[in-house]
Protein backbone atom coordinates (compact mmCIF):
# COMPACT_ATOMS: atom_id res chain seq x y z
CA UNK A 1 0.00 0.00 0.00
CA UNK A 2 1.20 3.62 -0.38
CA UNK A 3 1.52 6.75 1.52
CA UNK A 4 -1.59 7.44 0.03
CA UNK A 5 -4.00 5.05 0.89
CA UNK A 6 -2.40 5.20 4.40
CA UNK A 7 -3.59 9.02 4.19
CA UNK A 8 -6.90 7.67 3.77
CA UNK A 9 -6.90 5.02 6.46
CA UNK A 10 -6.00 7.65 8.97
CA UNK A 11 -8.40 9.84 8.11
CA UNK A 12 -11.48 8.07 10.00
CA UNK A 13 -9.62 8.81 13.42
CA UNK A 14 -7.17 11.43 13.12
CA UNK A 15 -7.77 15.34 12.48
CA UNK A 16 -6.32 15.78 8.83
CA UNK A 17 -4.02 18.53 9.86
CA UNK A 18 -1.83 15.18 11.39
CA UNK A 19 -1.39 13.63 7.94
CA UNK A 20 1.40 12.39 7.36
CA UNK A 21 3.30 14.95 4.75
CA UNK A 22 7.35 14.72 4.46
CA UNK A 23 8.77 16.42 7.36
CA UNK A 24 11.68 18.96 7.53
CA UNK A 25 14.83 18.88 10.67
CA UNK A 26 13.30 22.18 11.38
CA UNK A 27 10.09 21.95 10.31
CA UNK A 28 8.08 24.70 7.47
CA UNK A 29 5.60 26.36 7.65
CA UNK A 30 3.02 25.21 10.84
CA UNK A 31 -0.05 23.07 9.74
CA UNK A 32 -2.21 24.14 7.48
CA UNK A 33 -6.17 23.67 8.73
CA UNK A 34 -8.82 22.96 6.20
CA UNK A 35 -9.46 25.63 3.70
CA UNK A 36 -13.00 27.39 3.45
CA UNK A 37 -16.09 26.47 5.66
CA UNK A 38 -17.85 24.15 3.03
CA UNK A 39 -18.49 20.25 4.50
CA UNK A 40 -16.60 18.84 1.25
CA UNK A 41 -13.74 20.86 0.56
CA UNK A 42 -10.39 19.65 0.32
CA UNK A 43 -7.42 19.84 2.57
CA UNK A 44 -5.68 23.60 2.03
CA UNK A 45 -2.47 22.45 0.03
CA UNK A 46 0.58 23.24 2.01
CA UNK A 47 2.32 26.66 1.05
CA UNK A 48 5.82 26.65 -1.06
CA UNK A 49 8.19 27.35 1.68
CA UNK A 50 11.06 26.66 0.09
CA UNK A 51 12.93 28.78 -2.90
CA UNK A 52 15.83 26.95 -4.04
CA UNK A 53 15.98 22.94 -4.06
CA UNK A 54 19.27 21.08 -4.65
CA UNK A 55 20.71 17.89 -4.31
CA UNK A 56 24.01 16.98 -2.30
CA UNK A 57 26.31 13.74 -2.04
CA UNK A 58 25.67 11.68 1.19
CA UNK A 59 26.68 8.51 2.68
CA UNK A 60 23.40 6.65 2.15
CA UNK A 61 23.00 7.99 -1.30
CA UNK A 62 21.51 11.84 -2.73
CA UNK A 63 19.77 13.62 -0.66
CA UNK A 64 17.59 16.39 -1.41
CA UNK A 65 17.63 19.79 0.35
CA UNK A 66 14.93 22.45 0.89
CA UNK A 67 17.01 25.39 1.39
CA UNK A 68 19.23 24.57 3.58
CA UNK A 69 17.29 22.17 5.12
CA UNK A 70 17.03 18.05 4.19
CA UNK A 71 13.88 16.49 3.36
CA UNK A 72 12.56 13.58 5.36
CA UNK A 73 10.41 10.92 4.59
CA UNK A 74 6.67 10.64 6.64
CA UNK A 75 8.69 8.74 9.27
CA UNK A 76 11.33 11.36 9.36
CA UNK A 77 13.99 9.54 7.87
CA UNK A 78 16.10 10.83 6.12
CA UNK A 79 15.44 10.98 2.29
CA UNK A 80 18.05 9.29 0.54
CA UNK A 81 17.99 7.69 -2.88
CA UNK A 82 20.61 5.09 -4.56
CA UNK A 83 20.66 7.23 -7.96
CA UNK A 84 21.84 10.79 -9.34
CA UNK A 85 19.38 11.04 -12.28
CA UNK A 86 16.37 9.80 -9.61
CA UNK A 87 17.81 12.79 -7.26
CA UNK A 88 17.35 15.01 -10.26
CA UNK A 89 13.77 13.99 -10.77
CA UNK A 90 12.73 14.08 -7.34
CA UNK A 91 14.11 17.27 -7.29
CA UNK A 92 12.59 18.82 -10.51
CA UNK A 93 9.17 17.81 -9.09
CA UNK A 94 10.09 19.92 -5.87
CA UNK A 95 11.16 22.59 -7.78
CA UNK A 96 8.33 22.50 -10.18
CA UNK A 97 5.36 23.12 -7.40
CA UNK A 98 4.43 26.71 -7.54
CA UNK A 99 2.32 28.26 -4.86
CA UNK A 100 1.51 25.61 -2.84
CA UNK A 101 2.97 21.75 -2.94
CA UNK A 102 0.57 19.46 -4.57
CA UNK A 103 1.80 15.94 -3.10
CA UNK A 104 -1.02 13.96 -5.50
CA UNK A 105 1.22 15.34 -8.59
CA UNK A 106 4.82 13.97 -6.88
CA UNK A 107 4.41 10.22 -7.98
CA UNK A 108 8.30 9.86 -7.59
CA UNK A 109 8.68 11.45 -4.44
CA UNK A 110 5.39 9.38 -3.40
CA UNK A 111 7.39 5.80 -4.49
CA UNK A 112 10.60 7.02 -2.45
CA UNK A 113 9.03 7.52 0.70
CA UNK A 114 7.24 4.20 0.02
CA UNK A 115 10.26 2.25 -0.57
CA UNK A 116 12.36 4.26 2.54
CA UNK A 117 9.84 3.50 4.99
CA UNK A 118 7.74 0.63 3.31
CA UNK A 119 4.66 1.02 5.79
CA UNK A 120 3.25 -1.76 4.99
CA UNK A 121 6.21 -4.11 6.81
CA UNK A 122 6.43 -6.66 3.61
CA UNK A 123 9.80 -8.09 3.55
CA UNK A 124 10.81 -9.18 -0.97
CA UNK A 125 8.84 -12.08 -0.85
CA UNK A 126 5.83 -11.00 0.21
CA UNK A 127 5.84 -8.08 -2.04
CA UNK A 128 7.28 -10.94 -5.39
CA UNK A 129 3.99 -12.68 -3.89
CA UNK A 130 2.09 -10.13 -3.65
CA UNK A 131 2.92 -8.40 -7.63
CA UNK A 132 2.84 -12.40 -8.91
CA UNK A 133 -0.87 -13.18 -7.41
CA UNK A 134 -2.27 -10.18 -9.94
CA UNK A 135 -1.34 -13.20 -12.65
CA UNK A 136 -4.24 -15.06 -11.72
CA UNK A 137 -6.68 -11.63 -12.51
CA UNK A 138 -4.56 -10.27 -15.11
CA UNK A 139 -6.94 -7.80 -17.06
CA UNK A 140 -5.33 -8.97 -20.24
CA UNK A 141 -6.58 -12.72 -19.63
CA UNK A 142 -10.19 -11.91 -18.92
CA UNK A 143 -11.67 -11.84 -22.19
CA UNK A 144 -15.67 -11.08 -23.32
CA UNK A 145 -17.87 -12.79 -25.64
CA UNK A 146 -19.97 -9.95 -26.55
CA UNK A 147 -20.61 -7.78 -27.70
CA UNK A 148 -18.76 -9.00 -30.79
CA UNK A 149 -16.60 -5.86 -31.59
CA UNK A 150 -15.15 -5.51 -28.14
CA UNK A 151 -13.78 -9.31 -28.38
CA UNK A 152 -12.43 -8.72 -31.70
CA UNK A 153 -10.76 -6.11 -30.35
CA UNK A 154 -9.40 -7.67 -27.38
CA UNK A 155 -8.36 -10.62 -29.47
CA UNK A 156 -6.46 -8.40 -31.76
CA UNK A 157 -4.93 -6.06 -29.21
CA UNK A 158 -3.77 -8.38 -26.46
CA UNK A 159 -3.02 -11.56 -27.98
CA UNK A 160 0.20 -9.91 -29.22
CA UNK A 161 1.15 -8.76 -25.57
CA UNK A 162 0.62 -12.07 -24.14
CA UNK A 163 1.88 -14.19 -26.68
CA UNK A 164 5.36 -12.00 -26.49
CA UNK A 165 5.11 -12.39 -22.52
CA UNK A 166 4.85 -15.73 -23.16
CA UNK A 167 7.87 -16.26 -25.25
CA UNK A 168 10.05 -14.07 -23.58
CA UNK A 169 9.45 -15.95 -20.21
CA UNK A 170 8.81 -19.39 -22.03
CA UNK A 171 5.91 -19.62 -20.17
CA UNK A 172 2.08 -21.03 -20.77
CA UNK A 173 -0.46 -18.16 -19.80
CA UNK A 174 -3.41 -18.42 -22.08
CA UNK A 175 -6.74 -16.55 -21.81
CA UNK A 176 -10.46 -17.21 -20.61
CA UNK A 177 -14.06 -15.90 -21.25
CA UNK A 178 -14.92 -17.85 -17.57
CA UNK A 179 -15.32 -15.67 -14.71
CA UNK A 180 -12.53 -18.27 -12.97
CA UNK A 181 -10.11 -16.81 -15.16
CA UNK A 182 -7.16 -18.40 -17.07
CA UNK A 183 -5.57 -22.00 -15.26
CA UNK A 184 -2.41 -20.47 -15.04
CA UNK A 185 0.28 -23.60 -14.44
CA UNK A 186 2.21 -23.01 -11.32
CA UNK A 187 5.36 -23.20 -13.27
CA UNK A 188 4.36 -20.01 -14.75
CA UNK A 189 4.19 -18.59 -11.22
CA UNK A 190 7.25 -19.90 -10.32
CA UNK A 191 9.35 -18.42 -13.77
CA UNK A 192 7.84 -14.83 -12.48
CA UNK A 193 8.23 -15.24 -9.09
CA UNK A 194 12.31 -16.63 -9.99
CA UNK A 195 12.59 -13.63 -12.45
CA UNK A 196 11.08 -10.99 -9.91
CA UNK A 197 13.63 -11.99 -7.33
CA UNK A 198 16.77 -10.82 -9.74
CA UNK A 199 15.33 -6.88 -8.79
CA UNK A 200 16.26 -5.53 -5.54
CA UNK A 201 13.72 -3.91 -3.01
CA UNK A 202 13.58 -0.48 -4.39
CA UNK A 203 12.62 -1.59 -7.85
CA UNK A 204 10.29 -4.91 -6.81
CA UNK A 205 8.28 -2.09 -4.73
CA UNK A 206 7.99 0.74 -8.01
CA UNK A 207 6.80 -3.07 -10.37
CA UNK A 208 4.53 -3.78 -7.41
CA UNK A 209 3.19 -0.09 -8.16
CA UNK A 210 2.95 -0.52 -11.65
CA UNK A 211 1.16 -3.55 -11.29
CA UNK A 212 -1.50 -2.16 -9.20
CA UNK A 213 -1.94 0.75 -11.26
CA UNK A 214 -2.63 -1.36 -14.48
CA UNK A 215 -4.19 -4.14 -13.24
CA UNK A 216 -1.93 -6.42 -15.26
CA UNK A 217 1.66 -8.19 -14.34
CA UNK A 218 1.99 -8.96 -18.42
CA UNK A 219 1.17 -5.19 -19.03
CA UNK A 220 3.74 -4.35 -16.36
CA UNK A 221 6.69 -6.73 -17.81
CA UNK A 222 6.00 -5.37 -20.89
CA UNK A 223 6.93 -2.02 -19.98
CA UNK A 224 9.44 -2.91 -17.63
CA UNK A 225 11.50 -5.05 -20.58
CA UNK A 226 10.68 -2.07 -22.15
CA UNK A 227 8.54 -3.75 -24.89
CA UNK A 228 5.77 -1.26 -24.80
CA UNK A 229 5.68 1.99 -24.58
CA UNK A 230 3.49 3.88 -21.15
CA UNK A 231 1.23 5.30 -23.62
CA UNK A 232 0.45 1.58 -25.05
CA UNK A 233 0.58 -0.25 -21.93
CA UNK A 234 -2.55 2.15 -20.17
CA UNK A 235 -4.05 2.32 -23.67
CA UNK A 236 -4.24 -1.87 -23.31
CA UNK A 237 -5.45 -1.60 -19.65
CA UNK A 238 -8.30 0.40 -20.24
CA UNK A 239 -8.88 -1.19 -23.50
CA UNK A 240 -12.63 -1.89 -22.85
CA UNK A 241 -12.75 1.42 -21.29
CA UNK A 242 -11.54 2.68 -24.35
CA UNK A 243 -14.06 1.20 -26.20
CA UNK A 244 -17.20 2.42 -24.46
CA UNK A 245 -15.63 5.97 -24.75
CA UNK A 246 -15.63 5.67 -28.96
CA UNK A 247 -19.17 4.11 -28.53
CA UNK A 248 -20.55 6.42 -26.13
CA UNK A 249 -18.33 9.70 -25.99
CA UNK A 250 -15.72 10.87 -23.72
CA UNK A 251 -16.22 12.99 -20.46
CA UNK A 252 -12.94 15.24 -20.24
CA UNK A 253 -13.53 15.22 -16.08
CA UNK A 254 -13.93 11.47 -15.96
CA UNK A 255 -12.47 9.93 -18.99
CA UNK A 256 -9.57 12.36 -19.65
CA UNK A 257 -8.80 12.56 -15.86
CA UNK A 258 -7.93 8.83 -14.95
CA UNK A 259 -6.26 8.45 -18.44
CA UNK A 260 -3.70 11.19 -17.43
CA UNK A 261 -3.53 9.81 -13.74
CA UNK A 262 -3.03 6.58 -15.16
CA UNK A 263 0.04 7.63 -17.31
CA UNK A 264 1.42 9.40 -14.74
CA UNK A 265 1.78 6.82 -12.34
CA UNK A 266 2.62 4.06 -14.82
CA UNK A 267 5.36 6.30 -16.61
CA UNK A 268 6.83 7.62 -12.56
CA UNK A 269 6.42 3.56 -11.94
CA UNK A 270 8.42 2.75 -14.76
CA UNK A 271 10.89 5.12 -14.59
CA UNK A 272 11.71 4.31 -10.53
CA UNK A 273 11.97 1.11 -11.82
CA UNK A 274 14.50 1.59 -14.51
CA UNK A 275 16.39 4.20 -12.17
CA UNK A 276 16.48 1.82 -9.62
CA UNK A 277 18.03 -1.21 -10.85
CA UNK A 278 20.33 0.15 -13.53
CA UNK A 279 24.30 -0.01 -13.06
CA UNK A 280 25.18 2.76 -15.07
CA UNK A 281 28.22 1.91 -16.99
CA UNK A 282 29.13 4.24 -19.90
CA UNK A 283 31.69 2.46 -22.12
CA UNK A 284 33.68 4.69 -24.93
CA UNK A 285 34.65 3.87 -28.06
CA UNK A 286 37.82 3.39 -28.69
CA UNK A 287 39.04 5.35 -31.72
CA UNK A 288 41.63 3.40 -33.66
CA UNK A 289 44.91 5.33 -35.24
CA UNK B 1 11.66 -2.97 -28.40
CA UNK B 2 8.56 -0.33 -28.46
CA UNK B 3 8.71 2.14 -31.51
CA UNK B 4 9.33 5.49 -30.09
CA UNK B 5 10.58 7.85 -32.95
CA UNK B 6 13.07 10.35 -33.42
CA UNK B 7 15.35 10.89 -30.29
CA UNK B 8 15.71 14.34 -30.91
CA UNK B 9 11.73 14.93 -30.68
CA UNK B 10 11.58 13.51 -27.70
CA UNK B 11 14.41 15.65 -26.33
CA UNK B 12 12.84 18.65 -27.86
CA UNK B 13 9.62 17.32 -26.12
CA UNK B 14 11.27 16.78 -22.69
CA UNK B 15 12.90 20.16 -22.80
CA UNK B 16 9.27 22.09 -23.50
CA UNK B 17 8.21 20.17 -20.46
CA UNK B 18 11.02 21.59 -18.08
CA UNK B 19 10.18 24.96 -19.85
CA UNK B 20 6.45 24.36 -18.46
CA UNK B 21 7.47 23.26 -14.88
CA UNK B 22 10.25 25.50 -14.02
CA UNK B 23 8.05 26.80 -11.53
CA UNK B 24 9.78 30.11 -10.14
CA UNK B 25 10.28 32.59 -12.98
CA UNK B 26 13.21 34.56 -12.90
CA UNK B 27 15.47 31.42 -12.81
CA UNK B 28 15.98 29.99 -16.38
CA UNK B 29 15.44 26.70 -16.60
CA UNK B 30 18.60 25.82 -18.85
CA UNK B 31 20.23 26.01 -15.13
CA UNK B 32 18.36 23.55 -13.77
CA UNK B 33 19.73 20.45 -13.16
CA UNK B 34 17.50 18.11 -14.66
CA UNK B 35 17.52 20.14 -17.96
CA UNK B 36 21.92 19.73 -17.91
CA UNK B 37 21.47 16.22 -16.84
CA UNK B 38 19.46 15.27 -19.89
CA UNK B 39 21.21 17.44 -22.24
CA UNK B 40 24.38 15.80 -21.31
CA UNK B 41 23.18 11.90 -21.48
CA UNK B 42 21.43 12.61 -25.29
CA UNK B 43 25.24 14.35 -26.24
CA UNK B 44 26.74 10.70 -24.40
CA UNK B 45 24.76 8.48 -26.20
CA UNK B 46 24.93 10.38 -29.68
CA UNK B 47 24.50 8.10 -32.53
CA UNK B 48 27.99 6.99 -33.90
CA UNK B 49 28.47 4.39 -36.27
CA UNK B 50 27.10 1.27 -34.49
CA UNK B 51 23.71 -0.30 -36.54
CA UNK B 52 21.93 -1.36 -33.12
CA UNK B 53 23.09 0.93 -30.06
CA UNK B 54 21.48 -1.09 -27.01
CA UNK B 55 22.44 1.55 -24.27
CA UNK B 56 21.08 4.25 -26.45
CA UNK B 57 18.01 2.09 -26.91
CA UNK B 58 17.52 1.95 -23.14
CA UNK B 59 18.26 5.37 -22.65
CA UNK B 60 15.72 6.53 -24.99
CA UNK B 61 12.79 4.36 -23.68
CA UNK B 62 14.02 6.19 -20.16
CA UNK B 63 13.67 9.83 -21.37
CA UNK B 64 10.39 8.30 -23.54
CA UNK B 65 8.81 7.48 -20.34
CA UNK B 66 10.25 10.47 -18.29
CA UNK B 67 8.37 12.67 -21.20
CA UNK B 68 4.89 11.02 -20.48
CA UNK B 69 5.09 11.90 -16.90
CA UNK B 70 5.80 15.10 -17.21
CA UNK B 71 3.40 16.03 -19.55
CA UNK B 72 0.50 13.79 -17.79
CA UNK B 73 0.89 15.25 -14.63
CA UNK B 74 0.71 18.59 -16.31
CA UNK B 75 -2.47 17.85 -17.66
CA UNK B 76 -3.59 15.81 -14.84
CA UNK B 77 -3.00 19.03 -12.89
CA UNK B 78 -4.97 21.62 -15.31
CA UNK B 79 -7.55 19.02 -15.61
CA UNK B 80 -7.81 18.60 -11.62
CA UNK B 81 -7.83 22.36 -11.33
CA UNK B 82 -10.85 22.38 -13.88
CA UNK B 83 -13.03 20.20 -12.61
CA UNK B 84 -12.28 18.87 -8.68
CA UNK B 85 -10.47 20.00 -5.50
CA UNK B 86 -12.59 23.29 -5.22
CA UNK B 87 -15.56 21.46 -2.53
CA UNK B 88 -18.80 21.70 -3.47
CA UNK B 89 -20.58 22.64 -6.64
CA UNK B 90 -23.65 25.12 -7.31
CA UNK B 91 -26.54 23.25 -8.40
CA UNK B 92 -26.71 25.08 -11.29
CA UNK B 93 -22.69 24.51 -12.18
CA UNK B 94 -23.24 20.76 -11.45
CA UNK B 95 -26.71 20.43 -13.80
CA UNK B 96 -24.52 22.65 -16.62
CA UNK B 97 -21.25 19.82 -16.62
CA UNK B 98 -23.80 17.48 -18.33
CA UNK B 99 -25.51 19.47 -20.23
CA UNK B 100 -28.25 20.44 -18.58
CA UNK B 101 -29.80 23.90 -17.44
CA UNK B 102 -31.94 24.54 -14.37
CA UNK B 103 -35.78 25.53 -15.17
CA UNK B 104 -36.65 29.29 -15.25
CA UNK B 105 -39.18 30.14 -12.80
CA UNK B 106 -41.31 32.81 -13.78
CA UNK B 107 -42.32 35.64 -11.37
CA UNK B 108 -39.49 34.29 -9.31
CA UNK B 109 -39.31 31.66 -6.30
CA UNK B 110 -42.35 30.66 -4.48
Amino acid sequence: MMWRGCCRLLWGRSPPVRLPRPLLVTGGSGPVGLGGGRAYAPPAERKRFYQNVSISQGEGGFEINLDHRKLKTPQAKLFTVPSEALAIAVATEWDSQKDTIKFYTMHLTTLCNTALDNPTQRNKMQLIRAAVKFLETDTVCYRVEEPAALAELQKNEWDPVVAWAEKRYNVAIGSSTSILGPNIPASTKETFVSHLASYNMWALQGIEYVITQLKSLILSMGLIDRHITVEKAVLLSRLEEEYQIQRWGNVEWAHDYDLCELRARAAAGTLFVHLCSESSTVKHKLLQD
Amino acid sequence: MAALGSPLRTLRGLLRELRYASGRAGRPYRDTPAYQHIVAAFRAHRVTSEKLCRAQQELHFQAATYLCLLRSVREHTALHQEYHGKGERSPEEVAGLVGFRLPQQPGGKG
